[in-house]
């Protein structure tokens, strides 16, 4: 039997045990449902910030198709509702069905809100007024108002960046952060789930009719490869669950941004899996019962902890600085970090590329250094096996 | 047809400061029945476990037909570890089936093999259930099917009778006899002496990590000193013969101990000069008085 078929055999039986499982079906309809959920509520919040409902009354009116195209500009939706009568119009924005109400005749106008009416669409109306009462007047004197507004048109500064603000800022922000997010879900979770199974062939004892027939790193391999693949494909469910979702509801450009944000979360994915369940195994083969895998694992996810938390902060703070752009090419951050500072697009070409072969010589020693722990220590059941030890063997 | 011999020759293993193995060597033919008995701490598991290679010895060497055991020969081994082992939430079938391809086997065989020894062991109702819903001589079952479901050219079990009830200890010893009578060299462990005297061909005694004697049941049994059963009135003249010694003495019986090249006739003619004899009789020690004696004199000498 070959190497191929031997750890290819561990890995399906690892990924169809783990795929059956309830706890990782509901566990996915989870994630999706709380993405859901986040998206439609974004979509509601964002939808309500940009659009308004106006009653205009009498001959207010008349303002409706200037009031709409003036408003477009401003980059807000206006809806226009003419109302007749003013006190049921004045109840509606007292409940909240309408944003506002316009009366009275141009050009004194009074606009009736709720609390603090809205400023945009305050300003909004103001232009509108002053264009009308500006086109009356130039009428009245005998000159052309389109020629006037042609003119005004034409004079504006040009302005010239220095360092031109991202229109997609906000939304590389946020694919950012939830890719950081994801990503520190499937290695924490994954992770434990490698160390999880590392621990159970060790306490029901199968690891000993195991390894009578495979060599331990097949053994390790076959598992990593297997749980590792479970992982990728909840990742791409539920990725492709979310951008379906922004998509549909107008969150996220998905076309750009989120086709590049899922390649870069796969790729970092499976560097930073096989970084850590190496990591996760061989600290997982020390002990022997469940139990006690808590202890040993402590120290690595709170290296994934630490790196998502503070990453996460100074990110935000401001995905430029040294800080943040150290650690993000430093092996034990980087899956967490650099993806999002890609989303962020703030990551130069050599950056990711240096991070990219760091993270992998990262791996080959350490699935090296984590193969010798592992394969020393899985056949010592009884007391906690020192790493010491293991090492040394 | 495996016609081959499984050596373990010389081999040694140290855990620190404590000596399990210590030159330990022997061998079982093809279609032969081997008992492994020894007390606890004995080595016996050490040494299965070197030969499976689970285990590293320090010096010597495991050999199957002539040539040192690697992974692909220890794949035609089946193997039950004294620690029970198989994975509790995966069915029975599937674990035999995985069981039987990490052996090598190919899919479609695997399932055959294991739909045969599920058949075979009698449990075909639990085929699809977990093994840790089965009752615990059920997974000793499994277990067994483990070790079986890819007809290996060699068995290795450790303790494979323990904690099986009578009907199961039967169909193993069916299955292991059955399986030694094709030609697979079977070697076993085991604290049960009555079992071990009754099933196997040749028995090896182990103490303090080495072999202290082997061959065939009978052959174990004549050795030592010879012993005799003598029942007359009295027994004054056993004590002037030279090289008996009255180990025994139970109303007109007695057991007597006979020196190295001391004559039993020449006793049986001393006892009749001296009285009727009713009774007259070699005794042969039991496996387990034999057991008992090694492990005693290795006692005391460690």
């Amino acid at each position: 039997m070959t190497s191929a078929r031997a750890v290819s055999l561990v890995a399906k039986r690892e990924f169809v045990m783990k795929v059956r499982t309830r706890s990782f079906l509901i566990g996915t309809a989870v994630i999706i449902a709380v993405l859901a959920g986040y998206v439609v509520l974004q979509s509601v919040l964002f939808d309500d910030q940009q659009h308004s409902v106006v009653g205009l009354s009498g001959q207010a009116t008349q303002l409706a198709d200037p009031l709409r195209d003036k408003a477009k500009a401003f980059g807000i939706e206006v809806e226009t509702r003419d109302v007749t009568t003013a006190g049921d119009a004045e109840q509606q924005v007292r409940d909240g069905s309408l944003d506002a109400l316009v009366t009275g005749a141009p050009p004194e106008l009074k606009m009736i809100v709720k609390g603090s009416g809205d400023e945009v669409l305050a300003t909004a109306l103001n232009d509108v007024l002053r264009q009308q009462v500006l086109t009356a007047k130039l009428a009245e004197a005998g000159i052309n108002p389109q020629e006037v507004a042609q003119s005004l048109a034409n004079a504006r500064v040009a302005v010239t960046a220095l360092e031109p603000v991202d229109p997609q800022r906000g939304q590389r922000l946020a694919i950012g952060l939830i890719v950081a997010a994801l990503l520190y879900y499937s290695l924490l979770v994954y992770g434990t789930m490698v160390a999880q199974g590392v621990v159970e062939e060790k306490s029901s004892r199968v690891v000993e009719i195991l390894l009578a027939t495979v060599r331990p790193w097949q053994l390790l391999l076959g598992k990593v490869i297997g749980l590792g693949a479970v992982g990728l494909l909840q990742l791409l469910v539920i990725s492709t669950v979310g951008l379906g979702l922004s998509s549909a509801f107008d969150v996220i450009d998905v076309g750009t941004l989120g086709g590049a944000a899922l390649l870069t979360g796969v790729l970092w994915y499976l560097l930073g899996f096989f970084l850590y369940a190496t990591v996760f195994a061989a600290a997982a083969s020390l002990v022997s019962r469940q139990e006690e895998l808590q202890s040993v694992l402590t120290p690595i996810s709170m290296t994934i902890i630490v790196a998502f938390v503070a990453g996460i902060n100074l990110m935000i703070g401001n995905p430029s600085g040294t800080t943040v752009t150290v650690l993000s090419m430093l092996p034990p951050f980087a899956p967490i970090l650099m993806p999002g500072r890609m989303a962020l697009g703030v990551a130069p070409a050599w950056q990711v590329l240096l991070a990219v072969v760091l993270a992998l010589l990262a791996i080959a020693a350490i699935t090296w250094l984590g193969g010798k722990v592992y394969a020393n220590a899985v056949l010592r059941t009884g007391a906690r096996v020192k790493l010491r030890e293991a090492l040394r063997l | 047809m495996p016609e081959g011999v499984l050596e373990i020759d010389r081999i040694s293993k140290r855990y620190g400061e404590v000596v399990a193995l210590r030159d330990m060597s022997f061998d079982v033919r093809a279609g032969e029945l081997f008992g492994f008995v020894g007390s606890n701490g004995a080595g016996k598991t050490t040494a299965m476990r070197i030969a499976l290679g689970v285990l590293a010895a320090d010096s010597g060497e495991v050999r199957w037909n002539g040539r040192a055991v690697d992974l692909d020969t220890r794949r035609r081994i089946g193997y039950m570890p004294e620690e029970r082992g198989l994975y509790p939430r995966m069915k029975v079938l599937d674990q035999l089936v995985y069981l039987a391809e990490l052996h090598g086997m190919g899919t479609n065989e695997a399932h055959t093999s294991a739909e045969n020894w599920i058949a075979r062991l009698g449990l075909r109702d639990r085929r699809t259930d977990e093994v840790q819903r089965l009752s615990l001589g059920n997974q000793q079952r499994v277990q067994l099917a483990a070790a079986l479901v890819h007809e290996p050219d060699v068995l290795v079990l450790d303790e494979p009778f323990s904690g099986l009830d009578p009907v199961a200890v039967d169909v193993m010893s069916q299955v292991l006899r059955e399986k030694a009578s094709a030609g697979v060299p079977v070697v076993f462990s085991s604290h049960q002496l009555d079992l071990v005297e009754r099933l196997c061909d040749r028995v090896g005694i182990v103490s303090a990590g080495s072999m202290v004697a082997t061959g065939t049941v009978d052959e174990l049994r004549s050795s030592g000193e010879a012993r005799l059963v003598v029942e007359s009135p009295t027994t004054e003249w056993a004590a002037t013969l030279g090289g008996v010694r009255v180990i025994e003495k139970n109303g007109t019986r007695c057991v007597l101990e006979l020196a190295d090249g001391v004559d039993d006739q020449a006793v049986l003619h001393a006892a009749l000069s001296a009285g009727p004899v009713h009774e007259f009789s070699r005794q042969r020690p039991s496996l387990t008085e034999l057991f008992r004696n090694v492990v005693t004199i290795e006692g005391r000498s460690a």
